[in-house]
């Protein structure tokens, strides 16, 4: 299947001087969500500024919809739509009048009833007249959802769709994301949250100083990368690891009272084994936990690994 | 949050984004709506103003010239004046506008030409002041009997200067990175330049060293064209002022395409 996003070799040096890019290679698949993560500055706003035609790319290749971003722009903008990570809007405006806009920018016929459900889906109806300077941040921040979609993308871009956005809000928007995924939009986010990477994306893309240091699917991620720990709760504490046990690299915690296992998820471990080996040694286990290390941990230790 | 949404289907976009420069050329036209009653009834007070002074006041001295009126005289050069600076505020404002708001990624990020942006934008602004045009023309006649020799070459005459000073208005609000800069343009050289154009004498009332001078200013040629086509007298050929605005509207076509090219000031 074609993807809904490719590039190649695509670099970006700012008239400044600052290479924001080095040389990207990425395909994002048609229906996923893909989560751009990576700390600030890392050129994460570049590349989707670059895919959408506001930032002119130096080196490089991209394809929206099959389409080439920069020779063939009317047809790869028309399938896009953006929410930047900038809260921009005409303050004087109504909403209605500002998503009509947005429809007719992007070369769509009028269509109210449309634009109706559009505004409803996003519980704005009752602010359709409502000028955009008298809606609170969150509520801007649906109207310029609106905006992208109101001409019908096949690919959505969001910008840190979640940054300064109420719990609340942040579950609608992410209920939102979840809803046009099943209907074939292609969803490209950028987050900050890695909790929300790990709840929404399908795949996951890590941007570090303008290279993608990693593509993942994200279950695969959090299995690669991430430790698993099994903590075993003691019914009398140890005061040092018995010698038998020493070749498991085994840890002690809590005045003795807490046996920590630490591997990684690639490696399966007999649990049964392990527990005999206990039992022999006298052991007894009253209770036992295991654990996952979370995206953000493992985002945490790739970045910092690179520095 | 549970109304239906759309299912994205492949859209082949039109040659020509019709939808995209009618949506431009509405929101903007929309805006100058906003300020409706600044918008008209600012030039309708200045026309009258300058009737009290330069008509009534010089007018009683003068009473003609080259057999026009006084007053109906300075008719075309007060229509001008106001088509130049109108044009350039609307069209620099309504670039500038969403620059400074940030708003303009969308137009950017959409599937419009260069060519369609220009035509929404110039479009509604050249719109605007040829509207503003008709007023003062309107306001005019109530004061002083006004006569159209080549009424069709007053409307070409009038739609052209509009639709070139827009243009040029265009360039200054791309170029423009602050509101100062925005005002400076129209303040400093168009004003000046009008006035010293004969809009409201005939250059031949210089002495020999200015009205030399004065065939240097291209506003000159413009104000001749339009007040010949009021009443038949010039002071330079009609064939040159056309000639000068066709080429200005060249030029300020040529930087607007050199713009969209390099995206100067527009893009990074
Ligand atoms: N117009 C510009 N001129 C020069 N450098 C720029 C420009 N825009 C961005 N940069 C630089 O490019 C780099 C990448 O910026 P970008 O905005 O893409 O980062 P980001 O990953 O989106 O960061 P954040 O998480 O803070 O939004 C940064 O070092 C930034 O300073
Ligand atoms: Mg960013």
């Amino acid at each position: 299947m074609q993807p809904a996003i490719s590039i190649q070799r695509l670099v970006k040096r700012y008239d400044s001087g600052h290479v924001a890019l080095h040389g990207i290679d990425l395909e994002v698949r048609p229906g996923e969500i893909f989560a751009l993560l990576g700390p600030n500055g890392a050129g994460k706003s570049t590349l989707i500024n670059i895919v959408c035609g506001i930032v002119t790319p130096t080196e490089g290749r991209v394809l929206a919809a099959g389409r080439d971003v920069v020779r063939e722009y009317r047809a790869a903008r028309t399938a896009i739509g953006l929410v930047p990570q900038e809260l921009a809007t005409d303050n004087y405006e109504s909403v209605w009048a500002t998503v009509k806009f947005s429809r007719g920018l992007y070369g769509r016929a009028p269509n109210p009833r449309f634009l109706e459900s559009l505004l409803d889906a996003l519980s704005l109806a009752d602010k359709r007249d409502a000028r955009i300077m008298t809606l609170s941040g969150g509520m801007k921040r649906r109207v310029m959802i609106a905006k992208a979609l109101a001409h019908e993308p096949q690919i959505l871009f969001l910008d840190e769709p979640t940054a300064g956005v109420d719990v609340e809000l942040r579950r609608d928007m992410w209920a939102l994301v979840r809803r046009l995924r099943d209907q074939g939009v292609t969803i490209v986010l950028t987050t900050h949250y890695i909790e929300e990477a790990e709840q929404m994306a399908d795949r996951i893309g890590v941007l570090d100083r303008g290279s993608l240091i990693l593509v993942e699917d994200k279950r695969t991620l959090i299995d690669q990368l991430g430790e698993r720990q099994l903590r075993l709760m003691l019914r009398r504490p140890l005061d040092a690891i018995p010698a038998g046990l020493a070749d498991l690299g085994l840890q002690l915690r809590d005045r003795g009272d807490e046996l920590v296992f630490t591997y990684d998820a690639t490696r399966t471990i007999d649990v049964s084994a392990l527990l005999r080996r206990l039992t022999d040694l006298s052991i007894e286990i009253t209770d036992m936990q295991t654990r996952q290390s979370s995206l953000e941990e493992i985002f945490v230790k790739l970045v910092s690994r690179r520095s | 949050m549970s109304a239906p949404l759309h299912r994205p289907a492949p859209f082949v976009p039109p040659r020509f984004n019709r939808h995209g420069v009618l949506a431009i050329y509405r929101f903007e036209l929309a805006r100058a709506a906003r300020t409706l009653i600044q918008s008209l009834v600012t030039p309708v007070i200045t026309t009258s103003l300058y009737f009290i002074v330069f008509g009534s006041a010089i007018g009683a001295r003068m009473h003609s010239v080259g057999g026009v009126p006084y007053g109906a005289f300075i008719v075309p050069g007060l229509m001008m004046l106001t088509l130049f600076t109108e044009s350039i505020a609307n069209a620099s404002f309504g670039i500038f506008y969403p620059k400074f708001t940030g708003t303009i990624f969308e137009l950017l990020s959409a599937p419009v030409s260069p060519l369609e942006t220009v035509l929404g934008y110039v479009g509604a602004a050249a719109t605007k002041s040829v509207a503003i045009g008709s007023i003062i023309l309107g306001t005019s006649a109530l004061f002083v009997p006004i006569r159209i020799l080549h009424p069709v070459a007053m409307v070409v005459l009038l739609l052209l200067t509009a639709a070139t000073f827009s243009l040029f208005g265009f360039i200054v609000g791309i170029w423009a990175k602050g509101w100062e800069q925005i005002q400076i343009i129209p303040a400093l050289i168009m004003t000046p330049l009008t006035f010293l154009g004969g809009a409201f004498y005939s250059i031949d009332m210089l002495p020999r060293p200015w009205r030399t001078l004065s065939l240097f200013n291209p506003v000159v040629y413009l104000i001749n064209a339009f007040r010949w086509s009021f009443y038949g007298a010039t002071d330079v050929g009609i064939g040159t002022s056309i000639a000068f605005t066709l080429g200005f509207l060249a030029a300020c076509a040529a930087v607007v395409a050199w713009i969209f090219r390099t995206g100067y000031r527009l893009k990074n």
